[in-house]
């Protein structure tokens, strides 16, 4: 600890100067306001309006209230400590996952699922990968399937009816905050919801049209009831089936 | 201050009793209007909280005027421990309760039989609320009653607020416990380190608030010009968190009568927001407010001062600045665009130099008193978390360039990378911190047995050790058998096999987590039994207080 260091000239060198945050509790609080402010406005602001963060991509569609149930029952499980949902662009994540992940594919997703650590592998385009058979059988009992997994069952999952009552005020929240549903999407939340695990039911029609190419069938092979497995496997068979790659103009939205 | 002085009056405590009795109310009549069992149970776990504050107010009152503590005794400052004391047995059981999930959790990675394939105890469910024990309930009841504590002996004030300090360490608490619960029964927002819901979170905004308050207004009581560089580093945390705080749980709820919200972000500026959040709490909570401890608790209990006062100006300000940035280098090769994934790389190389300057700032303050070292094992465990932080804040520069992160992200390496800063770096600061304080608050003249710290060090050293070689084995392996080509060029190994080759260090891993539990065992026998069986400080020797100001 030196002591004052003005002691000598009479003019304040530049440490002393210092002494303002040191004597000033709230200019040292401005202070720390100030410096801790600028990193994160020049990262995250630009994210707002950027063209290849912001793009719109051929095929992206809201979740189906079905899918967003199931979105909500991963999240609730924590299957993100162990499942990313962002393939990079690196020459074997591409030959062992598909197409790296583009920033539309996330567009919707509240909060992100992209998680930071593969336990297990990557999810991003697990949709229609396996059958629904498979999924459901692998999320009761995955060392049935795959002896060497460490994942653990969720057996409860196809024993428990889901949770319909408040789809259609989540879909009303998820709007708030700009996910595109419609007046039409929300008031027939429900009945889309039942007609996603029915294909037979007279609304399944109307469903597609508001949901185009949404898999429609019953998804935990229990035509009996709605599980949360219907809902968890509907989520997991959509995961990066919506856009196109066949169509996908990589040229379009160069980053 | 005479504002902070109104904290004591009457009108005070006529607010905290009508708040607690209303949102008491308001809380049961939600828990009777939900259909969410969980919710429910935190709805009536909040109201009887408010119940507990309403009654412990108006006991209060009612001793009259002996309710009101002396600001000062005989001109010496009469300083207001009671809610250091709480909180630092907090962190004792937060800190073992998290310590043991962690072993639980690691067991379950080496032998899934453990996850029971129920809802409660399923690593996904588990996970959080191990990282939440240790960061927010370990490490956060630590910075609570460290930053109280040094707060009032570096001014040389006694604590402002009368009801307020209690609310902050029993409001804050009451958060973990309803956080913590929520994570079991499925009540998430499913954003790393940022799991709790919005009422949660709205609940613990209020607690912060007060904190600060309190933390301020003691600062502006002080008997110094200067404020004392412990003091920075700690409102540095309190104000930034804050800040993180908000801009990472901006959502909208579902309903009154539902735990689950929506975040106004989405996709990509949701995954920046959420890093930014993310590797702050680490740049902040696990940092800032550490090496706060740092400054205080290493002079002092080495008995010199501070190596260099400039270096602490610099490191401070280049710290605060450059962390915020770094966020990027979590989210390498994904969908963010380049230009920010390069400057959260370039940022966090340049994060090296401020890291080791409080390094250095805090090794070289033991000048002269390294044969301390020899004598003392909790000076010995407070430096040796410096070496760790050291460690882990190069290995964290080393991690953030792209071609390292292309084989370390998703893996192990990170998990191992974590443990080193958090086990060596915050945990041994901490023990530090805690066994210094123990002693101090309970009047004893020593810790129980110095035998035992030797004991702890070495065993959870020796923990740490297997703990983070395993990982950086287990991680490196892993990261090359997902890139590992065969000569036709066909992937070599599916994702399983190297699921499978994890085992050994997956079981590594949790003998050395089970050591560190066991280091941490002997200590709270060690803090029970100073607190029972040694004998009370002689009290009429002044106690060495010369702190030295930041100067």
């Amino acid at each position: 600890m030196t002591t004052s260091p003005q002691a000598h000239t009479g003019k304040p060198s530049l440490w002393a100067r210092h002494k303002i945050f040191e004597t000033n509790s709230i200019l040292l609080i401005l202070g720390i306001l100030i410096v801790v402010s600028i990193g994160g406005l020049v990262e995250i602001a630009p994210l707002f309006y950027l063209r290849s963060t912001i793009e719109k991509v051929e095929g992206m569609r809201p979740y189906t209230p079905l899918e967003l149930a199931g979105r909500a029952i991963y999240v609730r499980e924590g299957c993100y400590n162990c499942h990313s949902q962002m393939i990079r662009p690196l020459r074997d994540e591409i030959e062992r996952y598909g197409h790296f992940s583009l920033a539309a594919e996330s567009m919707y997703d509240k909060p992100f699922q992209w998680g930071s650590k593969r336990t297990g592998p990557d999810l991003a385009r697990v949709g229609g990968k396996y059958s629904d058979a498979w999924q459901l059988q692998h999320l009761n009992a995955p060392r049935s399937l795959v002896p060497q997994s460490i994942m653990p069952g969720y057996p409860f999952l196809a024993t428990t009816e889901l949770d319909v009552n408040r789809i259609a005020q989540e879909m009303r929240v998820n709007r708030m905050s700009g996910v595109p549903y419609s007046d039409e999407m929300i008031a027939n939340a429900v009945t889309d919801l039942r007609a996603q695990v029915d294909p037979d039911h007279p609304q399944a029609d109307a469903f597609q049209k508001r949901y185009p190419k949404a898999a429609s069938r019953d998804f935990d092979g229990n035509p009996q009831r709605i599980t949360e497995a219907d809902a968890m496997i509907a989520y997991l068979q959509m995961l990066g089936t919506l856009v196109d790659f066949k169509q996908y103009d990589n040229k379009a939205n160069l980053r | 201050m005479a504002a902070a002085q109104h904290f004591s009056m009457r009108g005070n405590e006529t607010i905290g009793a009508g708040l607690c009795a209303a949102f008491g109310v308001l809380f049961l009549i939600i828990a009777g209007l939900t259909d969410h069992s969980g919710y429910a149970f935190h709805m009536v776990v909040m109201a009887l909280a408010c119940g507990l504050g309403f009654y412990a107010i108006v006991n209060w009152a009612a001793r009259g005027e002996t309710r009101h503590e002396p600001l000062e005794i005989n001109g010496r400052p009469n300083y207001n421990d009671g809610p250091v004391r709480f909180a630092t047995i907090a962190a004792m059981f937060w800190g073992i309760a998290g310590f043991t999930v962690g072993l639980v959790i690691a067991l379950q990675l080496a032998f899934p039989a453990l996850n029971f394939d129920l809802p409660w105890t399923n690593f996904g469910r588990l996970r959080p609320l191990h990282t939440s024990a240790v960061i927010f309930a370990f490490g956060g009841n630590v910075l609570l009653g460290t930053s109280f504590y040094v707060v009032q002996r570096t001014c040389h004030a006694r604590l402002a607020g009368v009801l307020s300090p209690w609310f902050v360490v029993l409001g804050y608490n009451l958060f973990i416990v309803v956080a913590g619960t929520g994570y079991l029964l499925g009540i998430t927002q499913g954003k790393e380190y940022a799991e709790p819901e919005w009422y949660a979170d709205l609940f613990l905004t209020v607690v912060w608030v007060v904190y600060l308050l309190v933390f301020l207004a003691t600062i502006w009581r002080r008997k110094e010009p200067h404020i004392y560089v412990a003091n920075w580093f700690y409102l540095g945390f309190i104000v930034t968190i804050a800040v993180l705080h908000l801009g990472n749980n901006a959502t909208i709820p579902v309903s009154l009568t539902s735990p689950k919200s929506y975040i106004l972000w989405s996709g990509i500026q949701d995954a920046m927001f959420q890093w930014w959040y993310g590797h702050n709490a680490v740049g902040f909570f696990l940092t800032a407010g550490f090496l706060a401890i740092m400054y205080y608790f290493i002079p002092k209990r080495a008995e010199r001062p501070v190596y260099s006062y400039r270096l602490s100006i610099i490191h401070f300000w280049a710290l605060i600045f450059l962390y915020i940035w770094a966020g990027p280098h979590h989210l390498h090769y994904t969908a963010l665009p380049d230009w920010a994934q390069t400057l959260g790389m370039t940022f966090s190389i340049m994060l090296w130099m401020p890291s080791w300057g409080g390094m250095i700032n805090g090794l070289m303050t033991l000048s002269g008193a390294w044969d301390k070292l020899r004598t003392d094992p909790v000076l010995r465990m407070m430096v040796v978390s410096v070496a760790f932080y050291g460690m882990s804040t190069f290995e964290g520069p080393l991690m953030s360039i792209k071609a390292v992160n292309s084989l370390s992200h998703y893996t192990d390496w990170t998990i191992g990378h974590v443990h080193s800063g958090a086990l060596g770096w915050v945990g041994y600061v901490s023990f530090g911190a805690i066994y210094c304080l123990v002693p101090w608050l309970w009047k004893r003249e020593r810790l129980y047995s110095n035998r035992l710290v030797e004991w702890h060090f070495w065993i959870s050293t020796i923990g740490i050790v297997f703990y983070i070689s395993a990982m950086w084995v287990s991680g490196i392996m892993q990261g090359l058998m997902w890139r590992a080509y065969t000569s036709l060029g066909f992937l070599e190994y599916s994702f399983v096999e190297t699921v499978a080759a994890m085992h050994p260090y997956y079981v590594i891993r949790a003998f050395g987590g089970g050591l560190f539990l066991l280091g941490a065992l002997l200590m709270a026998y060690n803090l029970w039994m100073t607190v029972r069986a040694v004998a009370p400080r002689a009290e009429a020797a002044p106690t060495n207080l010369q702190h030295v100001p930041a100067e």
